[in-house]
Formats: structure tokens, sequence, C-alpha cells
């Protein structure tokens, strides 16, 4: 059976993910609005702006509704969906979503001018994954069930806690789709696992 | 090794500001109002382009103290304007870190014949375009991003609807051309070969394309999505408006759901005046900011 995997569209990098996940095998549609989440098997926070989109969520009740359907449905956030799963952010008075124990640091490598790709090991998925880094933020610290998939320079970049998998990169801004595919394999696994 | 400056990161940059709304600022105060509103980035200026047009005169890069204070005001990306051709303003705006550059016909042309040469740079450009040729040679000189010129400061929309409608209209022609016209195409459009093979095998430019010049209203900006805008600036409208905190939230919204008209007439109403504008035919031709650059 094929699984329904929604990518949050409000702004941002949305396309690119929406084709990455199509190349996966997976049924993919664009979530603006509440009722769009329903029979959705899982979640993509795209990157992008998170102060712009956390702003959005809230404005049309999308921020209790994600909450409620990561209560049992994977998340896979990138750059921006990232710092939004973040029960802790550097330097801000609270945080987004509120999903993951890991602390994270905005704008982390700088400015646009130090953006940069680089490869990386990314743990159950490759030896040799292109990282590309946007304005980008990283993990410093994570609780006891996180597990780190992937570092750079001493910094954690990936990772995942359960059901939610999360990466300070974009994978979709490359044609290598192995970190959707291993997101789709969450979902799969957990769509399996519910009693019929 | 990590490798900074390269397209894949100058490009991808403006694919995370798609959907989004890039607002022009002059301090510190008018950021705080864009990011609160939800904007994606602020362009840092000195003057908005209504009352560059309105001063007259050389309008150049601002002055870095405005840029700084702006950068240190936001955690979203801070752009700012360099002068057409002006290779020096560009580079002082890379030194101080903004993080893109918009090489604009707002500003005074430093250099009526050539551009600036965007793929020397670590800093990714935007530059404005009226059609597929201006468009490719800007991609051509390494802009990573491109927005309408439309006509900025009038708040007349008309321009920005032309050029995006222009562009889209030629990507299409070139996209169902034979391989054998394609070279002729590139000779009339003024538009490097290799780049409109690509356009034609994908349909599409390979940068992100936004509008801008003219958006007024929260309208405005979600007709401009509707014509296949990537995303808007909004250059006069919000601070040359009656309440511009409330312009602001109302055209990031509405360029979200651009096509939730009941929403957008909520959101459009009670707002107060939208910036006066200007009707193109009482334009003065020399007064045209589009026609700067080629």
């Amino acid at each position: 059976m094929t699984f329904k995997i929604g990518v949050l569209g409000l702004q941002g990098a949305v396309r690119e993910h929406v084709k990455a996940l199509e190349a996966s095998d997976t049924e993919v549609s664009v979530v603006k609005r509440v009722h769009e989440l329903a029979g959705l098997d899982g979640l993509v926070i795209p990157g992008g702006e998170s102060t712009t989109m956390r702003k959005l969520m809230d404005k049309y009740d999308l921020f209790d509704a994600i909450k409620e359907f990561a209560e049992d449905k994977p998340v896979f956030g990138t750059c921006a969906g990232l710092i939004l799963m973040a029960k802790q952010i550097e330097n801000q008075a609270g945080p987004h979503l509120a999903l993951m124990d890991i602390n994270v640091k905005r704008n982390a490598f700088g400015r646009q001018v130090a953006s940069f790709e680089a490869e990386l090991k990314v743990k159950h998925v490759a030896d040799n994954f292109v990282g590309v880094f946007i304005r980008a933020p990283y993990i410093s610290e994570v609780g006891p069930d996180v597990e780190v998939l992937s570092e750079y320079d001493g910094n954690i970049v990936a990772c995942r806690q359960g059901n939610y998998l999360t990466a300070a990169f974009h994978p979709e801004l490359t044609d290598d789709n192995r970190l959707h595919q291993y997101f789709v394999g969450m979902v799969k696994e957990k769509a399996e696992k519910v009693p019929v | 090794m990590a490798q900074t400056g390269t397209d894949r990161v100058k490009r991808g940059m403006a694919e995370m500001q798609k959907g989004g709304v890039i607002m022009d600022v002059v301090n510190a105060e008018q950021a705080k109002v864009a990011e609160d509103a939800g904007a994606v980035a602020v362009m840092a200026l000195e003057r908005v382009p209504a009352d560059i047009r309105a001063a007259g005169g050389v309008a150049r890069m601002a002055d870095p103290r405005i840029v700084e204070e702006v950068m240190n005001a936001v955690s979203i990306p801070v752009m700012a304007k360099a002068r057409i051709g002006h290779i020096t303003e560009a580079r002082v705006l890379e030194a101080m870190g903004v993080d893109y550059i918009d090489e604009s016909e707002v500003l005074t042309p430093a250099d009526d014949v050539y551009h600036i040469k965007k793929s020397d740079y670590t800093v990714p450009f935007v530059c404005g375009c009226r059609n597929l040729g201006e468009a490719a040679r800007r991609i051509g000189e390494g802009a990573s991003m491109l927005r309408t010129k439309g006509e900025p400061g009038t708040g007349n929309i008309v321009e920005a609807v032309r050029h995006i409608r222009l562009v889209n209209a030629q990507i299409r022609k070139v996209a169902g051309m034979s391989d054998d016209e394609l070279m002729t195409e590139a000779k009339e459009l003024g538009a490097p070969y290799e780049l409109l093979q690509q356009i034609k095998r994908e349909g599409r430019l390979p940068v992100v394309n936004f509008a801008a010049g003219g958006v007024a209203t929260p309208a405005d900006a979600a007709l401009m999505m509707q014509l296949g805008a990537d995303g808007v600036f909004v250059g006069s409208g919000i601070f040359k408006s009656d309440n511009p905190a409330q312009f602001a939230r109302a055209i990031v919204e509405a360029t979200t759901h651009y096509e939730d008209y009941a929403l957008i007439a909520e959101l459009s109403k009670g707002m107060g005046t939208a910036m006066k504008g200007i009707e193109m035919s009482t334009l003065d031709p020399s007064q045209r900011m589009q026609d700067r650059s080629h």
C-alpha cells in the first residue's frame, strides 16, 4: 500500500519536498489548513523562515492541530522545521511545537555568506550525503531518548526521537532522496503497527 | 570539505523564501514591524521607492549604519540594494554580511552598460527582469533570484503583471520549441543558449522569481501569486499606507492563502487607505525605473 504524506505548505521549500517524497513512492499533498491533515500518515515541515511559519500556524489553528497530529504520527522537519520541532531554542523565550527533546541554536553557522555544503555521514542513511546548510541551525544538546544521526564539525545536524526525524540541512535541495526514503520507512513502520 | 557560495547554497537561500513576503524597511522599528507581521526577509534601504521618486537626484546604496541597525534588529534575513554595476557598493554590502544583494534599478545605475558579474561573489544576488531575455542575462551573470521589475514606488500593479505574464509566456514558448529553433530564439532574446536549453528541458527558470514593483494591497499580492510568482516584494506599499502593521500582516496572509478569496475579503476590510499610487500614463518616461537596465 502507498502512504500519504503531507508537506506543510505555508511557506518555504514546499515543492522540493513534494518532489522528493513523490520520488520515494508515496502519495503527497500540501497542507495549508487543519482539515488537510486528515488521512495523512506523516508530515514534513519544510525549510523556510521559522518565524513566518509559526505566525501563519497560529493564525489558522494549525499549531494545535499539528501538535495533536504528531502525538501518533511521524514528523520530519528540515532547517526551519527543526527549529519548530525543538523543545528549546537558544536566545529565544519559548519553543514552538516542542516535539523533540533537543536544544537548537538558530543561524548557528552565521549569516548567508557562511552558508555551505558539505558531505556528511548520516547513520542508517548514507556515508556520503551532501548536506546543504543555509543560514542553518545546529543542535547543541539532545535528551537521552534522542538518537544522533549526523554531526558536522562536532555539531549535531540530524537526529531521530521515536516518530520524529530532523535535519539542520536541506535534503530537499539535492537529488538525493535517501533521507526522505528513510522517513517514508518510519511512516510505513508506524502505520503498520497500528491495529486495523 | 565545506564549500561556501555555491549555486546550490545561493539559489537555495531564495528557495527558502518562497511563498513569503519581503518588505522594504528604512530603520530598526520598521524591520520589527515587518518581522512581527511574518515577513520572510527585509530589504534595508535609506528611502522606500516612492520617496526616492519624490526626492529625485541620485539614489545610492543606503548608509551602512541603517543596514547594520536593521541587521541587529531582526533574526530574519536582511537584503540591501546596490546600484547596477556598482561593484564596490556590492562588495561593501557583502563585507557587512548582508544576506542578499539586490542589484536594483530603483537606485540610479552606476554603469549604464554592464551589470555586476555576480557569480564572483559569495553573497547571492537578486535582480529585476521585464522579460525572459533580461531574466536569462541576469542568471548568466550569476543572479540567484529574480523579481519582476514592475514600476517601483507607483503602487500600480500593471507593470508587474505585464512582466510576470511576459516572462512566463516566453518560458512556455521556449518549452514548446524544437531544438533547431532554440539558437535563433537565444539570439532574439539575447539569452545564453545553454540556459535556454535548460529552461526548455525543465519548463521553468532555474531560480526563484518573485513579484515586485507596484504591490500595494493584499489582493495585489495574491494576484501576483496567482500569476505564478514564487513570492512577493513590497516596497512602498506597507510603510506608505495608513496602517503599516495591518497591511503587512494582511499581505503576508494573502500571499500564503492566495486562492482563498473569502479570506482575502476579510483581510481587506477596513484597512484604511493604501498608498496613493501613480497612473502610468502620467509618469514621465524619464522617471520609469524599469527602463534603466536591459
